[in-house]
Formats: C-alpha cells, sequence, structure tokens
C-alpha cells in the first residue's frame, strides 16, 4: 500500500513537471509576448521597456528553468494586469471555485446515488428507462445554455434566485445544478451499474438468508461495495467541475479562479493563466489520489495489499 | 420490449444525425437568405409560431437582423464540421497511443499511460480558451487544438481492446506464421477493435460539438461573423430576457444533435458488441 | 411427530424451464435428510424456494410447503425475513464469495442476533465468539476483527457455519457446503456438521452431489432427477436396495472398498440431465434409462417398497 502510494506520488510530481513544461510552452505559442502586453499602441521603446519589466528579453530556457524552479517552491510569479502576487490571486479567487464545485459535487451525488439505486432495484421497468432517458439528455445538455435557461426561468420569470454575483448562498444553487449536470449521467450510471452488479452477488443472498431487513441489505451491504467506484469517479468528477467552471463562472458572473483565467486570457496576462493551468492540474492529480485513499478506506482488501 | 425501446432510440439518433449531415452539406442550396446579410430595419423578428411573424424569416432575424434559418443551418455546418474534424484528429493521435501501448506493453506502456494521465490532468476548456486567447480564433485553430486534447478517450479504449486482442488465438497464430508487426497491427489488431473505436468517435464527435460551442460562447472559438450556434447564443444573450426564442432555438439544435449522434453511439454499441465502458 | 419441513409437489419455473417439477419431500426434526443428484437437476433451487431466496425472474408454486407446522406460501416478505437465519438458516457451496468483502467477520455475525433476538452488541460479540471456538477457529476474538479477505477458504465455510447457528435455528440447509473446498478440508467441514447436528440437534437438510458424504451423515435420502424427487428411502435402505434405475446408476458410480472388482469397471451413466418444459410427460430418465419402453412417456406412479421407502418407476415394486 506505502509503495503504491510512492509510486503514485512519483508520477504525480512527474505529471505537475510535464504540465509546467506544456503550461510554459502554451503561452509562448504566440510569439512575442512583449508586443501583444504593450498594446496596439506602443512604441517600440514601450516594448523593449516591456520585454525588460518581464524578463523577456533573456533567453527562452532562462525563463523557463526560472519559472518552474519559483513554481516549485510556491512562488508563481507576478500578474502583468493586476501588479501583485498571482498566488494571491488565485488566493483570493478559489474559494468561490471550490464552493461552487463542491455544491456542484453534493446536488450531483444527491440526484445520481437515489436515481442510480432505484433504477437498479428497478431494474428493467418504465423507472429504470427514465433514468436512462434522463442521464442520456443530461450527457447532451449544453451546460452554459442550461445556465442561461434557468436564469430566465428561476430568475427573470419566477425571481426565485440571484441571477449573477456571490452575495448569498443562493448564489450557488443556480450554477451549482447546472454544474452538477455534467457529472449526473456518469455517476448515475455507475451507480446503477455497481448496484446491479452487488444486488446479483452471492454476499448479498447470505444478507437475505440472514433474514436482514431490505434497508440494510441495499443500504448496508450492497450501496457499501457498489460505493467504490463511483466514490473514484466522484472524486474526478469533482476535478474535471473545477476545470470546467470557467464557463459556468462566466455565465453567472461568479469571481472565481475560472472567471480569474478567462480574464487573464483576454487581457495577454500569461503569468495567471500558466499558473492558473498548473494549479487545477495539481488539484486534479491530488483529487486522484484522494480517491486511491478512499477507495483503500471503503474497500479492505486494498488496505492489506 | 427492451430492444424496440433501444431501436427506436437508435433510429431516432440516425434519422437528427442524418438531418444535420445533409444540412451541413447542402446548407448553400438550402437557406433562403444569405446568412451574413444584415438588415437593421427588421431586427429581433419573432419566429412563425409568434404573432407578429415575418413569413419571409420564417424562424425570425436576429439582433442585426440577419436571418436565424439561415444562419442555423450555417451553424449545423460549422458544428459539423468542427465534430468530424476534431474526432479525426484526436482518433489518429489517440488510437495510434493506445494501439502502441497496448500491443508493445512494457516501458512503451509506460510511456502512454502517463501521457494520458497527464492529458486527463490538463483542464480542457481553460487550455483551449488560451491557446485561441493566444493565438487569435479560426476554424482551423480550433479544429487543431480540440484535437490535440479530446484523444485519450480513443487512447484508454484502444489500449485495453488491443490488450485483449493481443492475446488471442489468431494473433498468435500471426506471429507463429512469421508476420511483421505492421502485418499484425493493420490486418489482425486493428480491424479487431474498429468497432469499439467508432462507438468513441461518436462520443467524441458530440463532445467536441458541445466544447466549440461553449468556447464559442466564451468569445474564443469560432470567430464572428461566422454563425455558430455558441456563438449565436453568446451574441443574443443581452436580448434572451425580453426575446427568450433567441437563445431557445439555437440551444434547442445544438441539444438535439449531440443527442442525436449519442443516441445512434449507444444504438452502434449495442449493434457491434461493444463494451459497455467505453 | 409434525415434519419440521414439508415439501409438497414444489414446482419452480424459469420462464420456459421447468427447474423443479413437483418435487416432494419431508425433513424430521433432528435428522440429516440428504438430497442428492446430478448437477442441474433443482437441488438448490429447492433448498433456495424453501428459504424463498429465488431470483426475480422465478415462479414458485407448491401445494405444500411448510415449516413447523407453518404455511411458507403465505407469509409475506417480511415474515419470511423474520425466519430467514433466526428458526432457519441456510450456508452456501461458495464460501470465497459468500460473505460481504466489506465488513469484518464480527459485524456480519452479530447482525443476524441484533436482528433477530434484539440482543446488544456486547452480547452479540460474545456469542460470536462462543460460535467461532465451537466450530473449531482458534483465537476468535481475532477472527471477528478480520476481514474475509484474510481468511481462507474452508475457516470462510466455518464462520458462515457459525453465522448460520447465531440463532439457534432448528432447521439448518446447507447447499453443497463441501464442494468449493480442498479435499482435507472437506472432511473436516463435513465432520464438524455432523457433530453440530448430533449435539444440537439440528434438522440438517444437507444438499450434495457425493454419495459417499451420504452414506456417512445420512439419516434419510432423496434422490432428485430432472426437478422430481426419484427415491426417498432411510440411508441403509436405499443403499441396500435402490428401486429406481437412476439410483442403481449413481450407486454403481461410488467405489466402495471392499465391493469393487478389479476386472469390473466403475459405472457410469451416459448423457446428462435433460432440460424440460414445464409440460414434459413421463420419465425424464428414460432417454438414459436401461430398461426404458413406450410406457415410460405416459404418466409414472409412485411405488411404495416399504413405508418409508418411495420411489417413482413403471417397473413393479
Amino acid at each position: 500500500m506505502l509503495r503504491f502510494f510512492i509510486r503514485r506520488l512519483i508520477v504525480a510530481l512527474l505529471v505537475a513537471a510535464t504540465v509546467m513544461t506544456l503550461a510554459f510552452v502554451m503561452t509562448r505559442l504566440s510569439g512575442d509576448l512583449a508586443i501583444s502586453i504593450a498594446g496596439p499602441n506602443a512604441t517600440q521603446a514601450d516594448i523593449d521597456a516591456v520585454r525588460k519589466a518581464y524578463g523577456l528579453d533573456r533567453p527562452l530556457l532562462t525563463q523557463f528553468f526560472d519559472w518552474v524552479g519559483r513554481a516549485s517552491l510556491g512562488d508563481l510569479g507576478e500578474s502583468f494586469f493586476f501588479k501583485r502576487r498571482v498566488s494571491e490571486l488565485i488566493g483570493e479567487r478559489m474559494p468561490v471555485t471550490l464552493t461552487l464545485g463542491l455544491t456542484g459535487l453534493v446536488i450531483a451525488l444527491v440526484v445520481s446515488l437515489p436515481l442510480g439505486i432505484l433504477a437498479a432495484v428497478r431494474e428493467n421497468t418504465a423507472f429504470d428507462r427514465l433514468v436512462q432517458v434522463v442521464a442520456l439528455l443530461g450527457q447532451a445538455m449544453p451546460s452554459f445554455w442550461l445556465g442561461l435557461l434557468l436564469m430566465i426561468i428561476f430568475g427573470l420569470q419566477l425571481g426565485w434566485l440571484p441571477i449573477s454575483g456571490t452575495e448569498s448562498w443562493q448564489s450557488y444553487i443556480m450554477p451549482g445544478v447546472v454544474l452538477a449536470f455534467s457529472a449526473i449521467p456518469a455517476l448515475t450510471r455507475l451507480t446503477r451499474a455497481g448496484m446491479i452488479q452487488a444486488m446479483a452477488s452471492d454476499y448479498i443472498r447470505t444478507a437475505r438468508a440472514k433474514g436482514l431487513s431490505r434497508a440494510s441489505i441495499l443500504l448496508k451491504h450492497a450501496l457499501r461495495n457498489a460505493a467504490i467506484p463511483v466514490v473514484a469517479i466522484a472524486a474526478v468528477q469533482l476535478g474535471f467541475m473545477l476545470g470546467g467552471s470557467i464557463v459556468i463562472e462566466q455565465v453567472f458572473a461568479l469571481h472565481g479562479v475560472g472567471f480569474l483565467a478567462w480574464e487573464s486570457i483576454a487581457k495577454n496576462d500569461f503569468p495567471v493563466v500558466q499558473a492558473v493551468v498548473l494549479v487545477l492540474a495539481v488539484i486534479y492529480v491530488g483529487l486522484t489520489m484522494l480517491a486511491d485513499l478512499l477507495n483503500a478506506v471503503l474497500d479492505p482488501r486494498l488496505r492489506g495489499a | 420490449m427492451r430492444r424496440g425501446w433501444r431501436n427506436a432510440g437508435t433510429w431516432a439518433g440516425a434519422i437528427i444525425v442524418g438531418i444535420a449531415a445533409f444540412c451541413a452539406v447542402f446548407a448553400p442550396l438550402l437557406v433562403p437568405h444569405d446568412p451574413f446579410a444584415q438588415d437593421l430595419g427588421k431586427r429581433l423578428l419573432v419566429p412563425f409560431w409568434m404573432p407578429g411573424t415575418d413569413p419571409n424569416h420564417l424562424l425570425g432575424t436576429d439582433q442585426l437582423g440577419r436571418d436565424y434559418l439561415a444562419r442555423l443551418i450555417y451553424g449545423c455546418r460549422i458544428s459539423m464540421m468542427i465534430g468530424v474534424s476534431v474526432s479525426l484528429v484526436s482518433g489518429v493521435i489517440g488510437i495510434t497511443l493506445g494501439v502502441l501501448g497496448g500491443f508493445m506493453g512494457g516501458r512503451v506502456d509506460d510511456v502512454v499511460l502517463f501521457a494520458i494521465t497527464t492529458r486527463l490532468s490538463l483542464p480542457v476548456v481553460l487550455v483551449a480558451l488560451a491557446v485561441v486567447g493566444l493565438l487569435g480564433s479560426s476554424m482551423t485553430l480550433l479544429m487543431i487544438t480540440l484535437g490535440l486534447l479530446l484523444w485519450e478517450r480513443f487512447a484508454v479504449v484502444a489500449r485495453s481492446t488491443t490488450m485483449q486482442v493481443r492475446n488471442l488465438d489468431f494473433v498468435a497464430a500471426a506471429w507463429c506464421a512469421g508476420c511483421s508487426r505492421f502485418r499484425i497491427l493493420a490486418g489482425e489488431v486493428l480491424p479487431n477493435i474498429a468497432s469499439h473505436l467508432v462507438v468513441v468517435a461518436t462520443l467524441e464527435i458530440a463532445l467536441a460539438i458541445l466544447l466549440e460551442a461553449a468556447l464559442s460562447f466564451l468569445g474564443l472559438g469560432v470567430p464572428p461573423p461566422l454563425p455558430s450556434w455558441g456563438l449565436m447564443i453568446a451574441e443574443a444573450k443581452d436580448y434572451m430576457f425580453f426575446s427568450p426564442w433567441v437563445i431557445v432555438i439555437p440551444g434547442v439544435c445544438l441539444f438535439v444533435l449531440v443527442l442525436g449522434i449519442n443516441l445512434l453511439g449507444d444504438g452502434l454499441r449495442d449493434m457491434l458488441g461493444a463494451r459497455s465502458d467505453t | 411427530m409434525t415434519a419440521l419441513l414439508e415439501i409438497e409437489k414444489l414446482e419452480v419455473t424459469f420462464g420456459r424451464t421447468a427447474a423443479v417439477r413437483g418435487a416432494s419431500l419431508a425433513v424430521a426434526p433432528g435428522e440429516t435428510h440428504c438430497l442428492v443428484g446430478e448437477s442441474g437437476c433443482g437441488k438448490s433451487v429447492t433448498a433456495l424456494s424453501v428459504m424463498n431466496l429465488l431470483v426475480r425472474n422465478a415462479r414458485r408454486r407448491a401445494e405444500r410447503l411448510a415449516f413447523q407446522g407453518e404455511d411458507l406460501l403465505k407469509l409475506s416478505d417480511s415474515g419470511m425475513a423474520r425466519l430467514r437465519g433466526n428458526a432457519m438458516a441456510m450456508i452456501f457451496q461458495e464460501p470465497m464469495t459468500s460473505l460481504n468483502p466489506a465488513y469484518t467477520v464480527g459485524s456480519q455475525m452479530t447482525e443476524v442476533l441484533r436482528r433477530h433476538k434484539r440482543a446488544s452488541q456486547r452480547a452479540a460479540t460474545d456469542r460470536a465468539a462462543d460460535l467461532l471456538a465451537r466450530v473449531g477457529i482458534t483465537a476468535p476474538g481475532m477472527r471477528l476483527g478480520q476481514f474475509p479477505h484474510q481468511l481462507s477458504g474452508g475457516l470462510r465455510q466455518r464462520v458462515m457455519i457459525a453465522m448460520a447457528l447465531m440463532c439457534d435455528p432448528q432447521l439448518l440447509i446447507a447447499d453443497e457446503p463441501t464442494t468449493a473446498l480442498d479435499v482435507t478440508v472437506q472432511a473436516q467441514i463435513l465432520r464438524l456438521l455432523a457433530g453440530l447436528q448430533r449435539d444440537l440437534g439440528l434438522g440438517l437438510l444437507l444438499i450434495t452431489h457425493d454419495l459417499g458424504i451420504v452414506a456417512r451423515v445420512a439419516t434419510r435420502v432423496s434422490v432428485m432427477y430432472a426437478g422430481e424427487v426419484v427415491e426417498s428411502a432411510p440411508t441403509a435402505e436405499l443403499f441396500a436396495n435402490p428401486r429406481h434405475p437412476y439410483t442403481q446408476g449413481l450407486l454403481r458410480c461410488v467405489p466402495v472398498p471392499g465391493k469393487i472388482r478389479r476386472d469390473q469397471p466403475l459405472g457410469a451413466i451416459p448423457g446428462t440431465v435433460p432440460r424440460v418444459g414445464p409440460d414434459f410427460e413421463g420419465c425424464a430418465f428414460r432417454e438414459r434409462c436401461d430398461f426404458a419402453d413406450e410406457t415410460c412417456k405416459h404418466a409414472i406412479p409412485r411405488h411404495h417398497a416399504s413405508t418409508a421407502h418411495d420411489f417413482l418407476c413403471r417397473l413393479p415394486a
């Protein structure tokens, strides 16, 4: 188990290093950053000044190792536009994105676990098919469009929920629902498949032979085993949600990390862009490791290995 | 009964995709108006089911007076082009990596797995936005960028199915018969994993269409004045509270097209007997 | 004395296949009743239908299905659940997969007592430890905290047996409990079951296809073929005077020390158990039987060789 985690940690570090390289290459794709930063009306002197000020006159390799060296120590550089430390900026915006992501995950689990369990228990009934249709519809739904529709219906027509901003907890409901939509189909299908497999297993027959109550058979004996893959996918889905929240944050004007990245892309603020890519990638890798850990907690067979 | 219900879904998907493909190919012949021609005197005309409609513009006009139906048909062309070309690019990358990893095993496979892990850790929307934002938006750039980002499902499926096929008897027989690696890959492995890859391709087309719409919606996808559905929704956003149909119509088209592709993909999966976890 | 378990004319169908076709048998209190036959002849399905543990697409019908005089056919699902694991318990063929991998042995054992007897966790744990010791597991305290994957197949089957005994059942159904185990372990488990049956006065319905086991432990034997009980008799009488050609064939397949001769090959019954539909008529064994003729295609009467010995064959008693 320990060896397994050390191996995972090494892979995670390698992934982080690769992402650092990719992020650096990506931001240099456009050629001369100094020209785009200085703006369209800049003179050659302005451009030279920018180039010097941001260290863009150094050889690319020097810039690269400077970025990798500092980023490894947690120093993500300084934003051109905001004139502040990137780590501070991300730290300020992260709570909004995390709140949004966790809200989305909770909503997704609250919807897909019961749906998946009921669909499995009523396998091949009308209800089961309905759940599968819902999953199919959810998969095809463009999230930004769903967000706009919800805004029209619940924000404008019914006036129940705020349309944008982060003033109150209600502000997170609509974006959370939209974000959850992207994860619900996968989580529901996985829960259903896991429960069907568990319910057909020998240990469930034993549990029934012991005369246990239906609730205990379903929720204690079957769900515990069906939940193992669901937990892993849920953690991965949270990673995808944090990465994908850029669209939702834009739709609902939530000033999270995604919004920050979007602003920075529009302003050629490349230190912020490459830092956000790196941070999201590291969070994703961390979440997959967390998923392995949770699996080990849920599945005693993994603990001894 | 279950089969019939499944078949109905597959047929519905096939019909939707067929109509979309037809619109995409024959767009110039189908459109009633020039999708780029503005008529500021006829801005935000309502579609045919609402009172005060203009019979010349079945689905009304947008905020610049451009015919909505014409723009939708051209938008369909853009979506289909993006979907197909992205899945071609990502298919070539993903299948190459996956088959190599699955067939060679060992170090090669470790590298392929690492590439997949790294790719999964990258936030797709953000990276695509950044690339397009830094290099300037164009259709070609969008296709290449998304193609470079969406290959991991191809790779995962190609890798696992290749591993299964590699261990089958007829492949061993080909080895013994002295066939070269290339012969075995092209002649034995690829035909046997093709059905799985077709299913993945449909899923990737759907995903690419959704992503293109999202990027265009954020203003960093297809450049205006091209009528991408995502861009149409973005441009109409300011009017949606007064004329909801301006975002409802392109959104429904997007939703129905992606649904159709997914239905067709599910049907193909059942027909070709591909594994359900693809 | 009334029987502990009475099964009369049990029929179980899965769609167009009849797994059990009018099987009848009775288990008396404190007796070991062995149900024998080849794979696929309906032994396990019979046991599972007593416990009402059949899969969802199975249909169960019977003229009578009673436990301690109580009609099981009329019992609700929750009423049945109150009996299972309590007055009647069952152990299965697959010890490797029959325990839940996610919970400790102790947790899975105590929940039976807590459910049926409303016992405290402490009392249940004590009872579980006692029973583990009783089924021959050393260091029961440690085993209670272990997970199934940490135990061998033999140990898991001992745990299953101990778990079945938690609520002092009157009837224990054991469905081929030793088939999946190593030969040396098989003997240990069998000896354990026989000892427990004797000491606790259990009614034991033991399903097996191993006639060697039957000869050693059974009070009474019922032979099943294609969903029917074709012969039923006290053990000694069945072995001494088998009447049904299928029983005779089965007995010829068993090497008995001292009885087989070198020059005579061990018997075998050609063919396999046929799959029959619900409206099949006549003797299902006729395709494999040396004595079959035209009359075997029609309904077969049940003959009595003695008061306790009956069989299903057209051949005269």
